[in-house]
């Protein structure tokens, strides 16, 4: 298919854990999981800690090896170390913390010409220079600065310094892993705004994983919901926010803290009890059935398919028709 | 009179580049059972303010000046064996990050029981039933067998039931929770603050709720202090700092986040970066950030302005309006 970019089927990544001296247990972060990405949309990834979001990142960069199943890029299947390589020029990653993420060894220049470095993309020192002043002016970072070093700058300051980087190969698929979550209110709409205006510009795609559900739900164009390394929704951006169809979906939704006094009062919340059970003992059949309030027989003998219910709309529940 | 009366209060950090004034010039009143927000950016003194309170500063930080008075008693000043009597019985705390704020090598029980012992005159026997009361009380399950468990074997949410309960078995008149649930994932989030409220209905208690999220403000309070480079820009009820801000930088902040609303439309950052608290503007610190800035506003802090009886901003607008409403011929 012409129009999608970035495909993944049946894509499962475990990580043997020790349980005792001679013994491991694989914790299955990411537990078959099938979705694709259209060219130049914003697909958002939301889901509690724990739930396998960063490991779908990660993994669908090659960043960690998949145990089993197939990432598709263009149209083209990712297998040998070469395609690898090649893929990885054409796709990103923006991360999390900007405090971490950036070497403080490391001017600002070195450390947003570093992909350009690894991939030798220039012929001399001067071309060097002028794409980085280029990508620092595209992030509204001051030419100034390039010399700097990462702790002049404040959070908001190095997560444009981050970008950039991410920039620099001008991708075209990027995975931003809770890119603004580490950053101040009035801070993070400046820099969601500029993912949208890099993303017009060059024609991103973006895979935009965060727990923040007001902020994916403005950024990204449709939105996947995970629980315990499965996916179980994923729809229309606003589409799953009016109708949300699985319980764990409607309860997330639901628990938002909505900026709006009047809203907030009138908003009923479902509350869940319990916690999220550990990825390593995690329930069988349905992930979510130890939390749900319609569990039958059925959700705890087998994991319900993930399949498409509406036009678009995707979901995996035994008992939808029951719930309404 | 007021459970809580703060006036006028500065805490400072004396730094080896300087004087960090944290806290510049705060004052606020809490009433018995009411539920007061205060919201600010990282830097903005929100903290620093609730650890002047429970007078547990870092040691390079200290209060320059200011009263803060509970029941009618000065605090500043007291001897730290005075205000040992005022911290758990008075005034509790629970941070943010209820994976460190336990000790892991004691158990949930013994650390619930050393607040109930050091703060009141219970014995080992009385103290013990009233730990297992108290993790009742916040909904843990199983409280005899989680008495004896240690911090590890909580899950997060689990953790900041337990600094709830340790927070609340010597039944303070307050209690301030410095961003209890920004730790926590949005479901946990939800637990905890109906657990929250629950417990302040039945209790009574005056609650201080800290945090930058003004969704948890709007969901939890009702009454709002907006704080910006130590000091206060607008203080009111949640719906009148909701729907009727009255400080630019209340203003910048609302059209900065995503809500149910705003779908599709660009948001409306504040421009700029955050205020270096070492080196302080003369006049409003939110001047130059500040879309609407005028010429006073860079020289001159404004003072606090009375919108309604339920509403306060500092604001040079306000002033501004106020002037041109008395210059119409029939205003």
């Amino acid at each position: 298919m012409a129009d999608t970019l970035v495909e993944v089927k049946h894509l499962k990544e475990y990580f043997n854990i020790a349980t005792g001296a001679f013994t491991t247990k694989p914790l299955k972060a990411v537990d078959d999981v099938s979705f694709s990405i259209r060219r130049g949309e914003t697909l958002g990834l939301v889901g509690e800690s724990g739930c396998g979001k960063t490991t779908v990142g990660r993994t669908l960069l090659h960043l960690y090896k998949p145990t089993a199943g197939e990432i598709f890029f263009d149209g083209k299947k990712i297998e040998s170390k070469k395609d690898i390589q090649e893929y990885r020029k054409k796709s990103a990653m923006v991360f999390q913390d900007p405090y971490s993420s950036l070497n403080p060894r490391m001017t600002v220049a070195d450390i947003i010409a570093e992909p350009l470095d690894v991939h030798k993309m220039y012929a001399n020192k001067k071309e060097r220079e002028e794409r980085v002043l280029e990508l620092m002016s595209k992030v509204g970072l001051n030419s100034e600065h390039a010399n700097r070093y990462a702790h002049e700058f404040s959070g908001g300051q190095r997560q444009r310094i981050g970008i950039a980087r991410a920039m620099a190969m001008n991708p075209q698929f990027v995975v931003c892993d809770e890119p603004v979550s580490a950053l101040d209110v009035s801070i993070q709409a400046q820099v969601i705004n500029m993912f949208d205006e890099l993303q017009d510009q060059m024609g991103l795609t973006y895979l935009f994983i965060a727990h923040d559900l007001l902020v994916v739900r403005h950024i990204s164009d449709r939105i996947a919901v995970m629980y315990l390394g499965k996916m179980v929704e994923l729809a229309d951006a606003k589409e799953i926010y009016d109708h949300p169809l699985h319980p764990y979906t409607k309860c997330l939704m639901s628990a938002v803290p909505l900026p709006d006094p009047k809203a907030a009062r009138e908003n009923k919340r479902i509350v869940l009890s319990g916690d999220i059970p550990s990825p390593l003992n995690a329930p069988s059949g349905c992930p979510f059935r130890t939390r749900c309030p319609y569990a039958s027989e059925e959700c705890a003998a087998s994991m319900p398919e993930f399949k498409e219910v509406q036009s678009g709309h995707y979901v995996a529940c035994h008992r939808l028709n029951e719930i309404g | 009179m007021a459970l809580l009366e703060v006036n006028d209060l500065h805490t400072s950090f004396f730094t080896p580049v300087g004087e960090v004034k944290a806290v510049n010039g705060v004052s606020f009143n809490l009433d018995r059972g009411k539920v007061l927000g205060i919201v600010g950016e990282s830097g903005s003194g929100k903290s620093v303010t609730a650890y002047s309170i429970m007078q547990i500063l870092e040691k390079t930080g200290k209060i320059v000046s200011g009263s803060i008075k509970v029941d009618g008693q000065e605090l500043v000043g007291i001897s730290e064996k005075e205000m040992k009597n005022v911290r758990g019985n008075k005034i509790s705390i629970i941070f943010q990050d209820p994976m460190t704020s336990l000790n892991p090598t004691y158990t949930i029980g013994h650390q619930l029981m050393e607040a109930i012992l050091l703060h009141t005159n219970r014995n080992k026997q009385q103290a013990w039933d009233r730990a297992v009361e108290m993790l009742r009380l916040v909904n843990v399950n199983e409280p005899e067998k989680r008495m004896k468990q240690y911090p590890f074997e909580f899950s997060g949410g689990m953790r900041q039931r337990v600094m709830i309960a340790m927070a609340l078995a010597c039944e303070p008149d307050i209690l301030i929770a410095d961003e209890p649930t920004t730790a926590l994932d949005v479901t946990i989030q939800a637990q905890i603050l109906e657990l929250m409220q629950s417990l302040q209905k039945e209790l009574g208690m005056a609650i201080i709720m800290i945090t930058h999220d003004l969704g948890v403000v709007a969901q939890m309070c009702d009454e709002v202090i907006v704080m910006y480079a130590g000091s206060i820009c607008e203080q009111g009820t949640a719906d009148e700092i909701f729907y009727n801000p009255k400080h630019e930088y209340t203003k910048g902040l609302m059209r900065s986040i995503p809500t149910i609303g705003n779908d599709g439309e660009k948001l409306h950052p504040i421009s700029g970066t955050p205020i270096d608290l070492l080196n302080m503007p003369a006049g409003c610190p939110f001047a130059p950030r500040c879309d609407n800035a005028m010429k006073i506003c860079l020289r001159q802090r404004a003072e606090r302005l009375q919108i309604n009886d339920f509403h306060q901003a500092a604001c040079w607008m306000n002033v501004k309006e106020e002037m041109e409403k008395e210059g119409e011929p029939n205003g």
